[in-house]
Formats: C-alpha cells, structure tokens, sequence
C-alpha cells in the first residue's frame, strides 16, 4: 500500500530483529539528543544513523523522496531559529527587524541537526517493521494490555482506505457540484465538509470492523499468541548499537566542551 | 438427540431457540424485533427472509453475541444456542457481513486467519494446524504471509470465512455475504459456504435477498414478519411457492420471476453527446517522469441522447475508472473524453475541465455508495443544492425539489436527515439528487447493488423513463437481468497489464 513506511518485501538485517529490542535502542537514541542542545553530539549521532541506514534497507534517495515533508519541516523550524535565538557574535543577515547572527545561526544548526539525528531512528523502526511484529511484541514482551495493541493494530489499517475514501469523496461531491475553485475560504469549507464525510464513512466502519472482531471473540481476558514474540543473540547487538551510537554522541560532545543539558 | 464433536473437524453444531425473543436497540421508541419463536435443530441449513425493518440483521447479531454491549437497550423473552444464553456468548458463533472491507481484521491472509482462534485461547500449534485447513477448506490458495489488501471482494469474503471456521463454531451466520459481489464472487463464496458446512455439519444462517444462489445449499427457509413472528416456515420447495406474493412484496429476489418494469416507448434519437476515443484510464495521475499503469485502456465509445451504454466485466478491470473518467471527474490518462459541441453549450471539449457548476448540468453520476455524495443534513436540502449551485432561481429550485419528492416517494422523508433511510431509499435519494440538476447523460456504478427486488425495479422503470426522454445513461454494472433492461450497447473495458 502507498503511503506506509515498511515495505514486506524488505529483507535488509534489521527487519529480522525483534521489534521491541529495536523500539529501545530508538529510545536510547533520542532520549540522549533530548538531553543536551549541542551541535556536535546531534551530528555525531545523525552521522552515526546515515551510516547505519543500509541495515534497514533505505537509500538515502529513498528517505529523501519518503521523508522531505518532515526534512522540510525541520529545515523551517531551524529557520526560524537563525532569526529569533539569542543574537550573538556578528551580524550575518539583516533583514529589517530581525537579524541573523553567529550565534543564533549556531543555534539554528544545532537545532536542525538535533531534530533529523531525533527523526531518523523512528523512521528506521518503522522502515524495518512490521506493525504486526511490533504489535506482537508490545503486547507479549512489553505485556501491554492486548486489546489496545490489537485495537490500535486493526485501526491502522483503516488509514489506507480513509486516503483512497478521501479521493472517491472529493469526485462524488465534485458530482454534486461541489467545487475544487472558488475563494479560500470557500475551500476550506469544502474541505471542512468532505472531513466530515470522511469521519462519518470512518465511524461507520470501524463499527463494523468492531463487529467483525467481537464475533471472533476479541475482548476476553485469555488470549493465545500464534506468533511468538521472543529475543535472539541479535538483539542484544541491536540494543548495544543503540547504546554505542548514544555513547559516542554524548562522549564526543562531553570531550569537545558542548555538551550542556537542557534542564541545568 | 444427543450431538457430538465431528472427530474430524472439531466441531458440534449448535442448536438455537428462540422463545417470545424480542430486542430493542438503545436510542430507538420500536423494538428491532420482538415475539420471535424460532427453534433450529443442530446441523440445519436455514435462508432467514423478510422485508426490511423484520429484524433479520438484529438476530444474527444476537446470535453471534455482539448484542450484549449496548447500554440501555432492551431485551425480553429469551434466545439461546445450546441452552446458553446467546448474549455475550464467545467462540460459539461465527458471523460473516456484507462489506468485504470490514470483514478483514490483520493484514496477513494466516494472521488473519489466527485471530479468532487465538482469541479463544486456543494452542498455537493447533491453530497453525486450523489456519491451514480451513484456508483449504474455503479454496484460498495464498501464503500465509500474503497481503490480505491484495485480495479481490470473494477472496476477502471467502478469508472471512476461514477465519470463522478456525474458531471451530457450532453456528455460521451470514449477513448477506454476497450482496457486495460480482456474479463470480458470488459462486466463489457460496461453494465455499455448502463445501464447509457439508464438512463441519454446522448449523447455517444466510441472510441474502438474492435467493437464487442459495436455494440448493439451504435445506429450510424461515420468512419473518415485520416487526416480528415468523410468517413462513419450511423446505425451500414448499415456501416459495406457498409464500410466493408475499416474498415478492417484501422485495426478495423470488427464483424464477423478474419484477415489473415500465416499458419503453421510443429507441431514443441516437444524437451523439459524449466520445471516448483510444481512452486510457488510471485512478493515480499522471506527474512529471511518472506515468501510472492504465486501469483500463483502448476504449472507444459514443454516448447518444436515449440510448443506454453498459459497462460490463470482471471485477478489477478498470470499469469505475472509466465511468469516473468519461463523468469528467478524472482526467484522462491518454486518448481523450469530448464533448461534441451541441452537448458542451459553449465550454471546452474536455469534461474534466469543465467547473463542477457546469458539469451537473450536463454529467450526472450516481457513486455505488450514496452516503459518498451526501452534502447536506436534510433530504429536501439535498435535492435543492445542486439546482441551487447551477444557478436556478429560489421558485424553479423549489418546484424541481417537490416534483422530485414525489416521484421518487421521497415526500414523507423530505425532513429526515439522509444518513438515517434505508439502503433502498439512499439509493432513490441519490439518483434524485442527481436528476434535480436534469443532466442529459447519467453515469451510475453499481446502482443495483444490494438492493432488494422493489427498488431494483423503481430504479430501471425510472431509467427506462429517462431514456424515453432523451437522458443518456451509462451504467457500470454485474446485473445481467438489469442490462438486459435497459439494453442499448454494451462495453468490456480491456484490462491492461495482465
């Protein structure tokens, strides 16, 4: 299906590891960048991540033509950082009221270095996983409760066929004489219009689907696992990379005098 | 009677009864159903019929336990399978319905299969050993680790089907599983039903108003009143014909009659409208460096004032597609869609480019789904919004909407809010809906689809009517009694690829 991140046909090593082993190195991972604004762990750990991604099957290319929303997003938000950080050191840019300086461009790099070395490890565990194994293991090993997992698993399906009602929507009320023209705010209330015909479509469903699952006896306490979540060698070697690429980020940013935590 | 396990398949058909049963569903004044007697032996093959409104959907779902958590509903007299009290009973009741879509739960064809088996806590290494058989049992001959999205409607249904089957129930209930399908679906799902009930010895409850399919795998039909009570109880042989003027007055598809349509009175004048020449088509766009694959393509077609185009063909071949296209809602992909000059009053040749005001007043399309094209909160609102938006004037608006109402028996809904009528009367309101803005060609997709023999019947004397009058009409559509109604061409799309 378009529009999701993993591919079944993906056979890259990682999407053999056990899902939840991957979510905690992700977790590892961010957590540490979370901790301190510096550039210079942020582009450790960004560097760190492009090297690894062959191990989940992704070319550069490949995440630049899934992932440029995001890049674009970020690339903004360091944007507006270079104008409204702390001005410091010379002026670089003058536009008026607001100017761009070596500080708050230093700033600004740090920031959008930090945000990508964040993004890239949940897209890697998504590009590598399938929702099903990951399911599996929040709900076997991670013991969260099974019907919100199961739950939430079921429901995701539902999004590729809310993009595909999205479309047949727009042309039958296009049908209707609802038009695609007219003034933004005409459009808006198109759109605000169509929204809700999508949300009614989406209700009716997933009460269906509700139905369908109640009647295959979804919801009682005891369930069984056809599938097996476990652990192999493997992930401890996932887990550790996660631990080497937060380590060396945060070494390297320690040894070079940048690192400082964004609580002290 | 004392009934054992099948050694073989595991399972013990169910017994049901029914005793003065009667439910009302929470936020409704009417019970859904109420003084039901019914007795079903175990190992019984039942075809459940009635009008609308008799409550058939209400007891199957009772009966698969998924009743139980509505609050504030009401329950009297007592159902049971087995003895026990269906509410709320897990396992014992498997339950197949209409929407192929809503009936897939994983996206893996043995996951899938899995999942009711390991909700009942079954061991994993027998439910391997079920997800197989039962995949064999329905006919679906994919890898376990094959996307279930990948599948066609009958493949989903018949998926629907060994998911149910794995759970090992007493009691398979179908709620119209084939109403959604094309005619080969259809045969699909229902061999795969009688194969896996003659297997098992389950007891069976179809709900289907296109009897035909199903006659030869049921061996009682129970017809139910509206409201409640059973009006006609027996073998298939003895019930329709004793129940004959009442099954076709409640809208079932009784075997061998064919409701009654309005005639035609003129062969139309044949004035062409509309052309596809070397027409390809595709859902996706076409972008810079990317061309989609072609949905459907080579089509050549004259649309012609009264005359009647139908588009026929397997299910996946492109057929929506191309009416989406000629309606002027998608571009083309390649070849072209025009308007002759006397059609287009003054636009371009290209209906895809024409503004959404002025394509009402020329291509009228009727979606397979009428919920899709409902804008407003009100029938009376929906009928005028598109006079309103071709630029009628308040009283011509007015007057189109009344003559509407009545002709398609929408008067005394005319304040009720669409997304509450039946199936039947969201279908009418839809085509109404459309007509409001008198397009000189119509595009319908599947408008038979799941509709009971009554609307069926309105719906091609209406049609036929249009087309006396000089509409174009093209539909998309399995129905071969329906095409052979409206008769004029008939079109089978290429489909390109494979």
């Amino acid at each position: 299906m378009r529009g999701e991140l993993f591919n079944p046909d993906n056979t890259a090593v990682l999407t053999r590891a056990n899902p939840l082993a991957k979510l905690i190195a992700v977790v590892l991972v961010t957590f540490t960048l979370a901790a301190s604004i510096d550039w210079v762990s942020a582009t450790v750990a960004l560097t760190l991540e492009l090297l690894l991604l062959p191990l989940v099957g992704m070319s550069v290319s490949a995440l630049a033509r899934r992932g440029w929303p995001l890049a674009l997003a970020i690339v903004l938000g360091g944007w507006s950082t270079a104008i409204i950080a702390e001005d410091a050191g010379s002026v670089l840019l003058n536009l008026g009221y607001v100017d761009v300086t070596e500080g708050s461009l230093a700033a600004a790099v740090a920031i959008t270095a930090r945000s990508f070395a964040v993004a890239l490890p949940g897209i890697m565990l998504m590009a590598s996983t399938d929702p099903t194994d990951l399911a599996d293991s929040l709900a076997q090993q991670a013991k969260l409760p099974h019907r919100f997992v199961l739950g939430s698993l079921a429901a995701m399906r539902l999004i590729g066929l809310m993009m595909e009602e999205w479309r047949t929507l727009g042309m039958a009320r296009r049908a209707r004489g609802v038009g695609s023209m007219g003034s933004p705010l005409a459009r808006f209330r198109a759109n605000l219009s169509q929204a809700f015909g999508l949300l009614v479509q989406s209700i009716r469903r997933a009460s269906r689907l509700a139905v369908t699952m109640e009647a295959r006896g979804f919801g009682g306490d005891d369930r069984t696992w056809a599938r097996r979540a476990t652990f192999a060698g493997m992930d401890a070697v996932v887990i550790l990379g996660g631990v080497l690429v937060a380590g060396t980020a945060m070494a390297a940013a320690m040894y070079l005098g940048t690192w400082n935590l964004v609580w002290s | 009677m004392s009934i054992s396990s099948d050694p073989r398949t595991g399972v013990k058909p169910a017994a049901v009864r029914a005793s003065n049963w009667g439910w009302r569903h929470s936020g409704r004044d009417q019970p859904a159903i109420k003084g039901l007697d019914l007795h079903i032996e175990p190992g019984e093959k039942v075809l459940l019929l009635g009008p609308s409104g008799a409550g058939k959907s209400t007891l199957l779902h009772a009966l698969a336990g998924v009743l139980g958590a509505e609050d504030d509903a009401d329950e009297t007299g007592s159902l049971t399978l087995d003895g026990v009290n269906a509410n709320g009973l897990r396992g014992r009741a498997g339950l197949m319905q209409q929407d192929p879509e809503s009936q897939v739960i994983l996206s893996r064809v043995g996951d899938d299969v899995a999942f009711g088996a390991e909700n009942l806590a079954v061991d994993p290494t027998e439910i391997w050993c079920r997800v197989r058989t039962s995949l064999r049992a329905v006919g679906l001959d994919v890898p376990l680790n094959h996307p279930t999205q990948q599948l066609s409607g009958g493949q989903k249904q018949r998926l629907a089907l060994a998911g149910i089957l794995a759970m090992q129930p007493g009691l398979i209930l179908l709620d119209e599983p084939t109403a959604n399908l094309d005619p080969a679906g259809v045969l699909e799902v229902r061999d795969a039903v009688s194969r896996v009930v003659e297997d098992t010895g389950a007891t069976l409850v179809v709900v289907e108003h296109r009897v035909e399919a199903w006659i030869d795998v049921v061996d009682r039909v129970v017809v139910l009143e509206p409201g409640g009570g059973v009006a006609a109880d027996g073998p298939p042989s003895v019930v329709f014909p004793q129940a004959r003027e009442r099954l076709i007055a409640a809208g079932v598809w009784v075997p061998g009659h064919l409701p009654e349509v309005t005639p035609r009175k003129n062969g139309g004048s044949g004035v062409p409208l509309l052309e596809a020449a070397n027409l390809a088509v595709s859902r996706e766009r076409a972008r810079r460096r990317y061309t989609p694959d072609a949905a459907a393509s080579n089509i050549n077609l004259t649309v012609r004032q009264g005359r009647a185009v139908s588009v026929t063909g397997p299910n996946g071949a492109g057929k929506s597609t191309f009416a989406l296209t000629l309606a002027g809602l998608l571009p083309a992909l390649s070849g072209h869609v025009r308007a002759t000059a006397e059609f287009a009053r003054g636009l371009g040749a290209d209906p895809a480019q024409w503004k959404a005001r002025d394509l009402i007043t020329r291509i009228g399309t009727v979606f397979q789904e009428p919920e899709h094209q409902f804008v407003t909160g009100r029938v009376r609102d929906e009928l005028a919004f598109g006079p309103r938006h071709a630029g009628l004037s308040e009283d011509a608006v007015t007057s189109r909407v009344d003559e509407l109402l009545q002709r398609l028996r929408l008067e005394s809904l005319a304040e009720a809010n669409p997304y509450t009528l039946s199936g039947g009367e969201k279908r009418r309101l839809s085509v109404a809906t459309v007509l409001a803005t008198r397009p000189e060609v119509l595009v319908l997709d599947e408008p038979t689809f799941g509709q009971d023999a009554n609307t069926w019947a309105e719906l091609a004397s209406l049609l036929r009517n249009l087309l006396d009058n000089g509409t174009a009409v093209v539909s998309v559509t399995h129905d071969e009694p329906f095409t052979r109604i409206l008769g004029g061409e008939r079109l089978e799309p290429e489909r390109t690829g494979s």
